[in-house]
């Protein structure tokens, strides 16, 4: 019970600030959405629930808002969020294939974490590194000109990094 | 603020000093070091490349040389970029520890490090950018500043004619001069439709009405498109001053820019623009000494590829799921907030105070007789020369695929490019000489779109192609409408099915009745035109449709449920090398024997493929 | 003389007013074209494709409920290819639907299988994916399946813009695209009113309230339990409906012979409730007017507006009389009063509330909702859901004869039925309350300027010499505008009506369905509302207080109102409550 008003102090702390840089319109909404996100890595609920009052709209409304914009996620990812991009020029080149290859190792699907929180995996339309193609990144940190055996190295490192 | 006069200075003295960024004989005693910082060589480090040069530079204690990010160059394969003015020498894939070396050799001696400069298709090692084929069939208006001007620096912006043409236009020309120069130049919108440009101005400006906004559509979503995340990357102040300058044509005095969230170092550079713009004066109150105010916003997007639809953008910008509005009303009549609005994309405005400043008729012999001046591609996929080329309208697709492109790697064939991403269609080989305009593209079933232009090979299937792009529409569909939250999705089932060999003769006409129905009856662009890869592919391709549906077969073998793997025996030397490199030991023969693939092994994994010497394997 | 737009639809010319749909042109010469997603006034979004037309000179297909007539359009409805795109829209939309007529709640009276039967759908081409969706029947008003949605948004519509609410939207993208709460979560928990007047517009059985016809009829097999029914002002001007009878047409006497031939054990009507709710109401607002306490007074005779304000203004819970609503207020009346008169154990009583409204059976689940452990109502049945029953009894209804409340809680004066439609209840309490502050019987009865379908009505009446400002709002967004004035002090209300449907509980949530097409055609509103005047015209006594039952009443157990035992049996308080009840720990 303290830890969730633990986190409900962080989040109100965190939107302390939010009241004072916006104001309460619903234009906002996405703006503010935008940086909860970056700020907590997820939209969590109780954020919501002071947004909708804070903006006054329906909290349905937000939640809408929320799940048309695939940015926006409503559980925290894990450790390490790989993304690996589907866009048409890494498609061409290859990136299905390590796509495939990372929802097996990880035994997870587009869009879920793996049940020790460690990794995620997300699918991307184009990183803007299509000279690279097929990419994937990790937390951010691009793998260029990739085969599934590069992603092969990467998940063993990573996996092994944090056994030790 | 700075007055005029200043402004003025800046220019002069500037422009003096970077002279050795476009003249190759400059008389100057600097050198400087350009490194691409656009997201691509980004990706590659070359911000730890920066990093090494000024580290090393220091050490050394060697003056005159600096350092400077840039926007992309536009050869994105041969990233991470270097070339030094103003001998205009190009360095290809620099590594940081790199840094070292060009320093001490090419500095501090005075020689080339030969074995980073840039070679050709062919192989030849090219001195300067210039020389390389990549870049001879190449116009750049647009794409002008980008890699030649530190996007982070204002002045180095104003150096190069910057916010002259706003200038002008304040103080020389009437409101319906600046939109019968847009009009005259022939400029369309570069967002994928065409629509003329000053047309849309003129529009816009004869709405009665006291507040009107100038939208900017930075909402690249063409996966595999990135000519406007690099032209913000590059060069975000030529966007800002044609915003200004079609806020006085309209009447509108504020500004909305909507970029993706997803371009981090393109949204860094604009807020960095937009700052210095608004701390010289040349954004905000009493711009350049008149009565005219302006100032923009940056609005950020959050992952989703309808919102590049001019009225789901509106929507998003509002704070509201980004599903298009009905048309019409037009933007130009109710757009944001219900108040008249103009919306252009970043290319289109891009491309505003060139023909400000050097008059439509320059910019309207350029081109074809309907489709003036230059377009911008983001060539990728199965060619060579990966990367950003702008060429002049009516540029031939075997110019750009061939000369600019440098062909297709490893030797294989053309099969089809792909322009106008999930909104276009597939050109087969047949139209290679089409010269690429509006009309043209559209006449063979693709369209211009936003410029993603994907080659593809042999290798490629187009069954699985349109799979993958109505995969897209489909996770990308707002929902809004039947045709395209349902019919869609119908589709992308039936593509499903034939690419799994469980397809039928019948599906081949459920599938080309959605795909008229949902053209003709969905809400909105995506909706409207994410039939067009199937259509397209389903004319060009109609028999790898037809081996799909009824031989439960794909030529290509990426459809790995109806595949054969198969080895040519009149191409097979017998040398053996498949087999050792198959996983599953599914291909059998000895010695010189034709090797036979037992299909019952073989888990079509391709690997045998890739290491026949004789392209025997198919 | 306004301009007026000419334009040719199927070769034929018509003239229109500006801001005309083509929709609406067309039905103005008699061209029907489908929709779907359309619902006059309520939802225009063009996002079904049922209603498209082609118009020449335009790329596409246009939507003809949103397009504007233009001079000069030249619009096609019918041709060959318009036609067959109409029916692939509807082959999709039935693609992504249950093929459940049979043991449909809305089968015979749903939108989609009238479409299907009309377009002559025999299969479906287009099979495919649905998506699997929990069906929320947690709440006790309103069951939400979504399997059954198409996606119209008329709901949303309803909800949000209507009503001002917002408790369930459109969530997810694309194909995943569905209307929810926040969450997912049950309309119980979240900042739903139950009214129910997303279930009145959704065209399918996605929506529709949480039956309790089997807990009713299995009481009335029960030898050992009295079952009771009392029925609201408006089911009779709706009932009928449902039975083919003309909209507005009053059919009080079948109703009560359709109840008893049910089985029920007697059949009371809470307009007799109703006219205790103006005795105490009126009572109260006289003794608030002249000490000037807590005003405006606002009525508390709409569970939607109730739940309403509790959450969305508890600040202003001060005002709200803190009479029971009628219903509540009768059920109370006849566990104690009646059943000690009549000599039954209240216990083996159940009483049965048939209403035009599913908060009803939200409001009757309230936990303050009873007296001495005694529950005040115990089941609350809609008019469709009587009507339903009607239907399984295989009562023919259309020719059933009259017949008459049973007494002594059957007689009812114009006063109670008009409780029934907007406006309604702040005349009759006006009726009574002049009476009591000027201590005559005046001839005065009929209070024009609250009456008619406006959202809001305000008015100022003089009685015995002073002025009373009065508003009689319905709807809930109307409901905020008004609250919104009395938080700001903007305006200066001494008494306030609030009916959380627009138009009162004639237009209720639980009262007979009226498909997009009649609810264009039709003011069901009016013709139901003029049902309930009429019974007020032809009634002899029109005020409250005139009612002998009532009269004998106070006599013999309630002493008068707002006295003790009236606080006891029919008075209630009201208290914040939280918009959301969601888990919100992370």
């Amino acid at each position: 019970m303290s830890e969730t008003n633990c986190g409900q102090r962080i989040q109100d702390e965190f939107l302390k600030d939010i009241y004072e840089t916006y104001k309460p319109e619903k234009d906002n909404l996405i703006q503010i959405l935008n940086e909860v996100q970056e700020h907590f890595g997820y939209i969590p609920k109780y954020t919501q629930l002071k947004l909708s009052e804070f903006l006054n709209m329906p909290m349905a409304e937000i939640f809408g808002v929320i799940t048309f914009y695939s940015r926006f996620t409503l559980e925290p990812k894990g450790k390490y969020t790989i993304s690996v991009c589907l866009g048409t020029a890494c498609f061409v080149k290859g990136s299905q294939k390590i796509m495939d290859r990372l929802k097996e190792r990880l035994g997870i699907e587009a869009g879920q974490t793996t049940e020790d929180g460690m990794f995620s995996i997300d699918e991307t339309r184009c990183v803007g590194a299509c000279g690279l193609a097929p990419v994937f990144t990790v937390n951010g940190e691009v793998y260029g000109k990739a085969t599934v055996q590069t992603l092969d190295k990467v998940l063993d490192e990573l996996e092994g990094g944090d056994s030790k | 603020m700075k007055t005029i006069e200043e402004i003025h200075k800046i220019r002069e003295e500037k422009r003096k000093e970077l002279d050795l960024r476009v003249n190759t004989s400059a008389d100057v005693r600097e050198k400087h070091i350009l490194v691409c910082q656009g997201t691509g060589c980004t990706s590659s480090k070359s911000p730890q490349i920066i990093e090494n040069f000024r580290k090393i530079l220091k050490q050394k204690n060697i003056e005159n040389v600096r350092v400077i990010k840039t926007g992309c160059f536009g050869l994105c394969a041969k990233g991470p970029i270097v070339i030094i003015r103003p001998e205009d020498t190009f360095y290809a894939m620099v590594k940081p520890e790199d840094c070292e070396e060009i320093i001490q050799t090419h500095i501090v001696e005075g020689n080339k490090v030969e074995r980073l400069l840039c070679k050709d298709i062919d192989g030849t090692k090219v001195n300067r950018l210039d020389e390389l084929n990549f870049y001879k069939k190449q116009k750049r208006i647009a794409l002008k500043n980008c890699g030649v001007i530190n996007p982070e620096d204002i002045d180095e912006y104003i150096a190069f004619d910057g916010y002259k043409a706003i200038e002008k236009v304040l103080k020389e020309m009437s409101q319906d001069d600046v939109i019968k120069e847009i009009s005259d130049s022939g400029l369309r919108g570069r967002g994928g439709a065409g629509f003329p440009t000053g047309k849309k101005w003129e529009l816009t400006k004869i709405v009665e009405g006291n507040q009107k906004y100038v939208v900017c559509n930075a909402d690249e979503g063409d996966p595999g498109a990135f000519m406007d995340r690099s032209i913000l990357e590059g060069d975000p102040h030529c966007v800002l001053e044609a915003m200004a300058i079609a806020g006085y044509a309209i009447g509108a005095n504020k500004g909305y820019i909507y970029v993706r969230a997803e371009y981090p170092i393109a949204v860094k550079r604009l807020k960095i623009a937009i700052d210095q713009a608004r701390d010289y004066g040349l954004l905000g109150k009493k711009i350049f000494d008149t009565d005219f105010d302006f100032d923009i916003e940056i609005r950020l997007g959050a992952g989703a590829f309808v919102c590049g639809e001019e009225t789901a953008l509106l929507e998003s910008i509002e704070g509201k799921r980004g599903q298009p509005r009905v048309k019409p009303p037009f933007p130009a009549q109710r757009g944001l907030w219900g108040k008249p609005t103009l919306i252009n994309n970043v290319e289109t405005y891009a491309n505003i105070t060139k023909i400000i400043l050097n008059g439509a008729n320059w910019y309207s012999k350029i081109g074809t007789e309907k489709s003036k001046g230059t377009k911008v591609f983001a060539l990728g996929g199965n060619v060579n020369n990966i990367g950003l080329v702008e060429v002049p309208m009516g540029t031939t697709l075997r110019e750009i695929v061939f000369d600019i492109g440098g062909g297709l790697p490893n030797g294989r064939e053309f099969k089809a490019a792909q322009t106008g991403g999930p909104s276009g269609g597939c050109i087969p080989k047949q139209h290679l000489d089409t010269p690429i305009d509006y009309e043209s593209l559209k006449e063979i079933g693709s369209m211009m779109g936003s410029g993603g232009m994907i080659i593809m090979d042999d290798t490629k299937c187009m069954v699985n192609l349109a799979r993958f792009y109505l995969e897209f529409t489909v996770s990308e569909s707002c929902g809004k409408c039947t045709p395209c939250r349902i019919g869609t999705k119908r589709m992308l089932e039936i593509l499903e099915k034939l690419c799994n060999g469980k397809g039928e003769k019948e599906d081949l006409e459920k599938l080309d009745k959605l795909a008229h129905m949902i053209a003709k009856a969905s809400v909105c662009g995506l909706g409207q035109c994410a039939p067009n890869p199937v259509i397209s592919t389903m004319k060009y391709f109609k028999e790898e449709f037809e081996e799909h549906a009824i031989d439960k077969n794909c030529r290509t073998s990426e459809c790995k449920a109806i595949s054969k793997i198969t080895i040519d025996k009149e191409k097979c030397k017998g040398c053996g090398l498949c087999q050792r490199s198959c996983p599953v030991n599914a291909i059998e023969g000895e010695g010189r024997d034709i090797r036979v693939i037992n299909q019952d092994k073989c888990i079509k994994c391709g690997t045998c493929l890739s290491n026949c010497p004789f392209k025997a394997i198919k | 003389m306004e301009d007026l737009i000419t334009l040719t639809i199927d070769g034929k010319e018509v003239k229109v007013k500006k801001h005309t749909t083509v929709l609406q042109a067309a039905k103005q010469i008699g061209i029907d074209i489908p929709t779907l997603c359309y619902l006059k006034e309520i939802n225009a979004v063009g996002d079904c494709r049922m209603c498209i037309v082609e118009i020449e000179g335009r790329r596409g297909y246009i939507p003809s409920c949103i397009q504007m007539a233009e001079e000069g359009m030249v619009v096609h409805t019918n041709t060959p290819e318009v036609m067959e795109a109409r029916k692939m829209m509807l082959d999709l939309i039935l693609s992504n639907h249950p093929q459940e007529c049979l043991t449909c709640i809305r089968s015979g009276n749903c939108e989609l299988q009238k479409l299907a039967i009309e377009f002559n759908v025999s299969n479906i081409e287009y099979e495919g994916e649905r998506i699997k969706h929990e069906i929320d029947d947690i709440s006790p008003s309103i069951v939400r399946d979504t399997n059954k949605c198409i996606l119209c948004r008329r709901c949303i519509s309803a909800c949000k813009k209507v009503q001002g609410i917002g408790a369930i939207d459109c969530v997810n993208r694309g194909f995943e695209s569905c209307v929810s709460t926040t969450g997912n979560n049950s309309l119980n928990n979240v900042n739903c009113t139950f009214c129910g007047q997303c279930i009145v517009a959704c065209p399918t059985g996605a929506l529709h309230e949480k039956e309790e016809i089997d807990n009713v009829w299995e009481k009335i097999k029960d030898p050992n339990t009295v079952v009771i029914a009392q029925t609201a002002p408006a089911v009779r001007a709706g009932l009928g409906e449902e039975f083919g009878m003309p909209i507005g047409t009053s059919v009080t006497g079948k109703m009560i012979t359709a109840i008893k031939r049910l089985g029920f054990d007697k059949v009371f009507d809470t307009n007799t409730g109703a006219d205790f709710t103006i005795m105490e109401e009126a009572n109260e607002f006289v003794e608030r007017f002249t000490k000037n306490d807590n005003l405006p007074m606002i009525t508390s005779c709409s569970p939607g507006w109730v739940k309403f304000i509790e959450t969305n203004f508890p600040n202003l819970l001060p005002h709200l009389s803190t009479c029971k609503s009628p219903h509540q207020m009768f059920g109370a009346l006849i566990k104690t009063y009646y059943a000690k008169k009549e000599n039954i154990d209240p216990n083996s009583i159940y009483v049965v509330s048939i209403m035009p409204c599913v908060a009803k059976k939200f409001e009757k689940s309230r936990p303050e909702m009873e007296v001495d452990k005694l529950r005040d109502v115990d089941a609350v049945l809609t008019t469709r859901e009587l009507a339903r029953m009607i239907k399984q009894a295989n009562i023919d209804f259309v020719n059933l004869p009259d017949d008459e409340f049973d007494s002594p809680m059957g007689e009812a004066t114009g006063a109670g039925a008009i409780f029934g439609t907007t406006g309604g209840v702040m005349e009759a309490a006006l009726r009574t309350a002049q009476d009591t502050l000027t201590g005559e019987n005046l001839d005065k009865i009929d209070f024009e300027a609250v009456r008619g379908g406006n959202g809001i009505k305000r008015a100022t009446v003089n009685i015995a010499g002073k002025d009373i400002k009065v508003v009689a709002a319905s709807g809930l967004q109307n409901a905020r505008k008004i609250l919104e004035e009395i938080e700001s002090g903007e305006a200066d209300y001494q008494f306030v009506e609030i009916m959380a449907c627009p138009g009162g509980c004639v237009m209720g949530g639980g009262q007979p369905i009226k498909s997009s097409k009649t609810r264009s055609e039709i003011d069901v509103r009016k013709l139901r509302a003029d049902a309930l005047y009429s019974i007020d015209e032809k009634s002899t006594l029109r005020k409250s207080h005139e009612n002998p039952i009532l009269k004998k009443i106070y006599e013999d157990y309630l002493e008068k109102p707002g006295s003790e035992i009236a606080e006891k049996l029919l008075h209630t308080e009201f208290a914040k409550r939280e918009k959301y009840n969601i888990d919100i720990e992370e």
